[in-house]
């Protein structure tokens, strides 16, 4: 032990005695280790959140959504009516729930109608959702205190009510309760009988935000706005018919998703001749994920390994150079009988010290950069504890090996050659 | 005399060739030769009689190509680099003509340094160095590096340090080569006051004048020995 503790000292004190190029080589090891855990914390960081996402739509759930086909242009260049008549249907809705009715949990449809909502004064473009009493809990969201959510004998009565998005109510009802107040949407009244609390999130095909939306009973929805959409840009009209814009399947176990996702291809690639629909498996996008994850890291382990190696290639030459500046000290120490072996452990212990304490630097610098990277940005960030000791380690590993040669080298010396060195 | 002393290190036939290309150099070709327990010998010779390779084959840093050299009953060629590096270091107390410190080294850790290698540092070695540190009249430097030393004191440190393993002889190559005639005297002086406390002492050298001290001066020439005197001293 005292021997060992001796050995040390000796390294340390040989390298305090060139600060600068101890410095310069432990600066080497710290940037590439730095460079590892910063980089593994951000990566890490941006995973998780495209993880967390993803998990945010439901790992049970299954997503499909109506899409608009590609448009085959009107030769004739005279119509100024274009009617598309696509998506998912009634039908698709019932074939499906048939279908899985084992292993359904509960499934929800969503019609969206792209309505003016005026409040007196107020005034705002905004995507009408009819859906159903399910669709709360499918979609997580939660409604304040005071109001309620769709029922159904809303459903059965065709009732005129809505319940608004956080955002909506903001912008419509700045400073007074919305609760039982009236809204409109070309010429049709809905009544405020809840408001739901905001989530910052965005959902379905056109990536709107759950908070901008008004929600009426599905029933209510197909009643009053029907299937058909006009819209009208520049001189040219643009019909719509589309049955329901969405379907969210919410499947009982986790384990029945990917079966449940095959049958609902199925159905849908029966049922529809042309693709306008998109099947999104949150299950199977976390699948995705991790494997992008794994890739991802093994990918920034590489590039990190090579700023190690580097770092290596710096200590490797710092010792073989110190090393042919002490031949003379190798020969005395042989001469006074040092054996080969403490002459490795007196190198080795150099190159260890080095290596280990620019590792040590380097994981806290990536710390650090890793912190003040989130800080600084709406980056997320994520240190495992794995990835700081795995970049030490390596870097460990590297001092070893870069040392292994020039230790080797000074204690094969031909001790006669090594007292005459000049 | 000295053949009833006991002899420490004996040379029989040894040979050590070097290859230089086609040529094979004999720098020892066939030398008999022991080594008794309390002498002062010297190896003499002109540049290139071979007193250099004697020297790192007497002192175990070089190995015969040929022939048998036995120190304390170990014969040197059955022994391995770790053993013969062990022996060394127990055994063989060595004098340089330049000294050979370590310069990074303070005095104290210069003359710990054998002991080092025999994990013997601590404070048995600590109160060691200072007593020969007195010894050899370097009392007080101990904590001074050798830059900070003369060419007679830094001598002297590394005398101090070849006495630290209490070795079987010393072996001084050109001791006095880098020193001055005063400070020369003065540790031939040394030496031979070790001598007279019973240190077996081997000097190399090429200087007539110090080997008039030894009792015993063997010659070389052409890598044999030309002529083994006992000067009588």
């Amino acid at each position: 032990m005292r021997g060992t503790l001796a050995t040390f000292s000796l390294g340390v004190t040989s390298l305090a005695l060139h600060k600068l190029r101890s410095a310069l080589t432990t600066l080497g090891i710290m940037i590439g280790v730095a460079a590892v855990v910063a980089m593994l914390a951000i990566g890490e960081g941006a995973s998780q959140a495209a993880q967390d996402a993803i998990r945010k739509m439901g790992s049970t759930n299954i997503l499909i959504q109506s899409i608009k086909p590609p448009v085959s242009e009107d030769t004739s260049g005279m119509s100024s009516w274009t009617a598309n008549i696509y998506g998912l249907t009634y039908q698709d809705a019932r074939r499906i729930k048939a279908t899985l009715a084992d292993s359904i949990e509960v499934m929800v449809e969503v019609r969206i109608s792209d309505k003016e909502i005026t409040v007196g004064d107020q005034w705002l473009q905004s995507e009408i959702l009819g859906t159903s009493p399910d669709y709360l809990d499918v979609m997580g969201m939660k409604i304040k205190a005071g109001g309620r959510w769709i029922t159904d004998t809303d459903m059965r009565s065709f009732a005129n009510v809505c319940v608004l998005g956080g955002g909506v109510s903001e912008t419509l009802f700045p400073l007074t309760d919305p609760m039982g107040k009236v809204i409109k949407a070309t010429g049709n009244r809905f009544k405020v009988v809840g408001v739901l609390e905001k989530l910052g999130r965005r959902s379905g095909s056109t990536g709107r935000s759950v908070d901008e939306c008004v929600y009426v009973p599905q029933s209510t929805s197909i009643r009053r706005f029907g299937e058909t959409n006009v819209k009208q840009s520049g001189g040219s009209r643009e019909i719509e018919s589309v049955q329901l814009h969405e379907i969210k399947v919410k499947v009982n176990t986790v384990d029945n998703v990917p079966r449940a996702a095959e049958v609902i291809e199925k159905i849908l690639e029966r049922g529809h001749k042309e693709k306008d629909y998109a099947m999104t498996v949150p299950l199977e996008l976390l699948r995705q994920a991790k494997e992008t994850e794994r890739r991802n890291q093994l990918l920034l382990f590489f590039i990190a390994s090579i700023s190690l190696i580097v770092g290596g290639i710096g200590i490797m030459n710092v010792m073989l150079a110190t090393v042919t500046e002490r031949t003379r000290e190798i020969g005395i120490r042989r001469a006074l009988g040092a054996q080969k072996k403490h002459i490795v452990s007196q190198f080795l212990v150099e190159t260890v010290v080095l290596s280990g304490a620019g590792g040590l630097l380097g994981v806290l610098v990536g710390i650090v950069a890793s912190l003040l990277s989130a800080a600084f940005s709406d980056a997320r960030v994520l240190i495992r504890l794995e990835h700081p000791l795995m970049a030490f380690g390596i870097s460990a590993a590297v001092g070893v090996c870069a040392g292994l040669y020039p230790a080797w080298r000074a204690a094969n010396m031909d001790p006669v050659e090594a007292l005459r060195h000049e | 005399m000295q053949t009833a002393a006991e002899v420490v290190a004996h040379l029989q036939g040894v040979h050590r060739h070097y290859h230089m290309g086609t040529e094979t150099v004999r720098a020892l070709d066939g030398i008999d030769l022991d080594i008794h327990k309390g002498c002062y010998l010297a190896i003499m010779g002109r540049s290139g009689s071979g007193k250099s390779t004697m020297l790192n084959i007497l002192g175990l840093l070089d190995r015969p190509t040929d022939g048998e050299y036995t120190l304390e009953g170990n014969t040197v060629s059955t022994l391995n680099d770790k053993q013969i590096s062990a022996l060394r270091g127990e055994h063989i107390g060595f004098i340089f003509q330049s000294f050979n410190l370590i310069p990074q080294l303070t005095v104290l850790e210069n003359l710990e340094v054998p002991l080092f290698y025999q994990n013997r540092i601590g404070p048995e070695s600590k109160a060691k160095a200072e007593e020969l540190a007195i010894r050899v009249g370097l009392d007080g430097r101990l904590y001074h590096r050798p830059t900070e030393l003369s060419g007679g004191q830094q001598q002297r440190v590394a005398i101090a340090r070849a006495l630290m393993n209490d070795p079987l002889y010393l072996l001084a190559d050109e001791p006095t080569g880098n020193l001055d005639s005063a400070t020369e005297e003065e540790i031939l002086c040394l030496l031979d006051d070790l001598h007279a406390d019973g240190m077996t002492v081997i000097m190399v050298t090429h200087n007539p004048t110090m080997g008039e001290r030894a009792e015993r001066v063997v010659w070389l020439a052409d890598g044999k020995v030309e002529s083994d005197e006992v000067t009588g001293k």
